[in-house]
């Protein structure tokens, strides 16, 4: 048959062609996925950029504690003194108290709360997001109303009237802003699960008798991480900012120091004494950014379309 | 036919309900398949054509048991697919397995080619733990790829090579029974006739059966024994290679010849070409007499009103058309 003849041509010189481009697959080392992906975050500068300004706070808050003793509410020194005053560092706030403690001891509770917010709401919107993705139909229908309940309350009035309720402890605080942070995270990975459930290797799993939780946690949650992960390390940043806000309306533990609370308690001064809410908020800042620019690493390194050739 | 049956298909029907509002039951339906019958023997290549939305594809996944099956039976030598439910159904789906389409979106792309190969080993335990290792570098040899290839990701590899670890995946199960999905319509024509051959390769050396499912009169003429027409979920005409492209007897099944183009003007030209006119009625509501009726050359009256039954002309050659007469003159056009 001259149709068979042809394909066969066509076929060998295919396979004559191939072997460059094959042999040049064959140089990338095949290492162990983990490995491969550390390699890819170490590249990319911005994420260790990141990784090493989060591991300095953590230092910060963790460790030079037990060095730096200052009681974050003892009266040190004269109100409002700037930074630069002996025994004062980074100046004092109103009562005289030292900055560099609340910076210090402080660190540790607003990371806390913005960690363990953060986690608390990936839980509860990755489990509503992935089963009303997956599930569809009366499922999908009943938690998405929830998810629509959540996310048309005033998110910061109702994370009070929780805290406000129970008495404001860094546990109810943290749960308060997980209550009401999810349903960003639900959304995301209900789309994401909608539109991979839907692609032919959800079928090919099916047909090779894959049961649905394994689909939905060994098939779909990992390609659905990418954006999910960025979303988590948003959800951190935010939840420390939301942890600040509610310490600034002064719906926190007053006995647990927190940069939140820092910046809550001197704002009448902002005009007078820009650092006592400045510095705090510097720190803010350096901690939510450097867990976002570790986010876009992680996200970059665990997609493997996005690895070289 | 002496030969055994392996896959035969009864009065298959796969009716999906339009999403509705609430919870409300569904009123409507897309009557996707509706009402099929059709034997594969064993060893054998049984083609399914037909234009976007003729059902042919869920036909495919209905068989699979991708879909819900509202009614008819499928079995698979002497096991009722339609019946199985659970850990059964899992355990038959050894037997058969599916290639499709789109060799980019059928591989994890966070698997490695080995892996994907593997799994269904694994899944649906597949010869010795110990073994599977060199099974899989055995199938990755006969697909037409290097072991070592084994350690790429998906996206590492060109589509034609996807396809290949589509097919080697599909056979890692030893399936009697490959259902193949339009596996070659997604690739470029030289890779095409790789698959093809592939396919070919492999079904003389493993003795597989394919339900191959195509729109590509070329490919289907190629590799298929046996090939069903399928238009708007039914099937309109059936036959052997041969017979059906020597002598098509369905109007529709000579208007899909007469679309295939063609570089040779004789052939362009002739004049007894049907060029279709429209689209294919709703399949929501799908009319009540012949499906064809609304776009066919030679309708008439009859035709809006009954719907014709297949029926066979020759032995291997059956149409559901009124006006085909009983020994094979298709219908003739009026001057």
């Amino acid at each position: 048959m001259g149709r068979n003849d042809m394909s066969e041509q066509a076929n060998s010189q295919i396979q004559a062609a191939s072997p460059s481009f094959e042999t040049e697959v064959d140089i990338l080392t095949i290492e162990h996925p983990l490995r491969e992906a550390a390699r890819m975050f170490a590249r990319n500068k911005a994420a260790v950029g990141g990784l090493i300004l989060l591991v300095g706070i953590l230092i910060l808050t963790l460790v030079v504690p037990f060095f730096y003793t200052v009681d974050p509410f003892d009266l040190v020194w004269a109100p409002l003194s700037p930074p630069g005053t002996e025994n004062a560092p980074f100046g004092t706030d109103y009562l005289g108290r030292d900055i560099l403690a609340g910076i210090v001891h402080g660190g540790s509770a607003t990371l806390a709360v913005g960690a363990s917010a953060a986690l608390l709401a990936v839980v509860i919107g990755l489990s509503v997001g992935s089963l009303a993705g997956y599930y569809g139909g009366w499922v999908d229908e009943v938690l998405m109303r929830i998810t629509e309940f959540f996310q048309v309350l005033p998110t910061l009035l109702f994370a009070m009237v929780i805290v406000a309720l129970f008495r404001p402890s860094v546990a109810t605080v943290a749960f308060a802003i997980g209550v009401v942070s999810w349903t960003a995270v639900a959304r995301l990975a209900r789309s994401e699960f909608l539109r991979i459930r839907s692609l032919d290797y959800i079928k090919a799993a099916r047909s090779i008798s894959s049961s649905n939780r394994r689909i939905i946690w060994l098939v779909i949650l990992p390609n659905a991480m990418p954006p999910l992960v960025v979303q988590a390390t948003l959800a951190v940043g935010g939840a420390i900012l939301f942890e600040a806000g509610l310490s600034f309306l002064g719906l926190s533990d007053p006995n647990v120091m927190s940069w939140g609370f820092m910046i809550g308690s001197s704002r009448d001064y902002l005009m007078d004494a820009w650092w006592t809410v400045t510095i705090p908020g510097i720190f803010i800042f350096l901690t939510v950014l450097s867990v976002s620019l570790i986010g876009d690493g992680l996200n970059d390194a665990t997609n493997p379309k996005l690895r070289e050739r | 036919m002496t030969e055994e049956t392996l896959l035969s298909i009864e009065n298959l029907k796969v009716h999906f309900p339009l999403k509705t509002r609430g919870f409300s039951a569904p009123k409507s339906f897309v009557h996707a398949v509706d009402g099929i019958d059709l034997k594969i023997a064993k060893g054998k290549t049984f083609g399914i054509v037909g234009e976007s939305g003729s059902g042919k594809t869920t036909t495919a996944l209905a068989v699979m048991r991708l879909v819900p099956i509202t009614s008819g039976a499928i079995t698979l030598g002497d096991q009722r697919l339609d019946r199985l439910e659970g850990e059964e159904l899992r355990r038959a789906r050894r037997h058969m397995q599916i290639i499709f389409q789109d060799p980019y979106s059928s591989l994890n792309p966070r698997v490695r080619a080995g892996a994907i190969v593997r799994e269904p080993m694994d899944l649906m335990d597949v010869g010795e733990k110990s073994e599977r290792e060199d099974l899989v570098a055995e199938l990755f040899r006969q697909v037409g790829l290097r072991p070592e290839q084994q350690a790429l990701f998906p996206h590492q590899f060109s589509g034609g090579q996807r396809q290949r670890i589509g097919v080697a995946r599909a056979l890692a199960s030893q399936p009697d029974l490959v259902v193949c999905d339009e596996p070659v319509s997604a690739l470029d024509v030289a890779i095409q006739a790789q698959i093809i051959n592939l396919l070919r390769k492999l079904q003389a050396e493993l003795g597989l059966t394919y339900l191959f499912i195509s729109h590509d009169l070329g490919v289907v003429q190629y590799i298929c024994d046996d090939i069903a027409v399928m238009y708007l979920g039914k099937i309109v005409e059936m036959g052997d290679r041969i017979s059906l492209f020597k002598e098509p007897l369905h109007p529709y099944t000579w208007a899909l010849l007469s679309a295939v183009p063609s570089a040779d003007p004789a052939l362009r030209d002739r004049a007894d070409r049907i060029r279709l006119q429209g689209d294919p009625p709703s399949p929501i509501d799908p009319p009540p007499g012949c499906g064809f009726a609304s776009r066919c050359p030679f309708s008439q009256a009859l035709c809006t009103m009954e719907a014709p039954q297949l029926r066979t002309i020759r032995t291997g050659h059956s149409v559901a058309c009124h006006f085909v007469s009983d020994d094979g003159v298709p219908p003739q056009r009026k001057i």
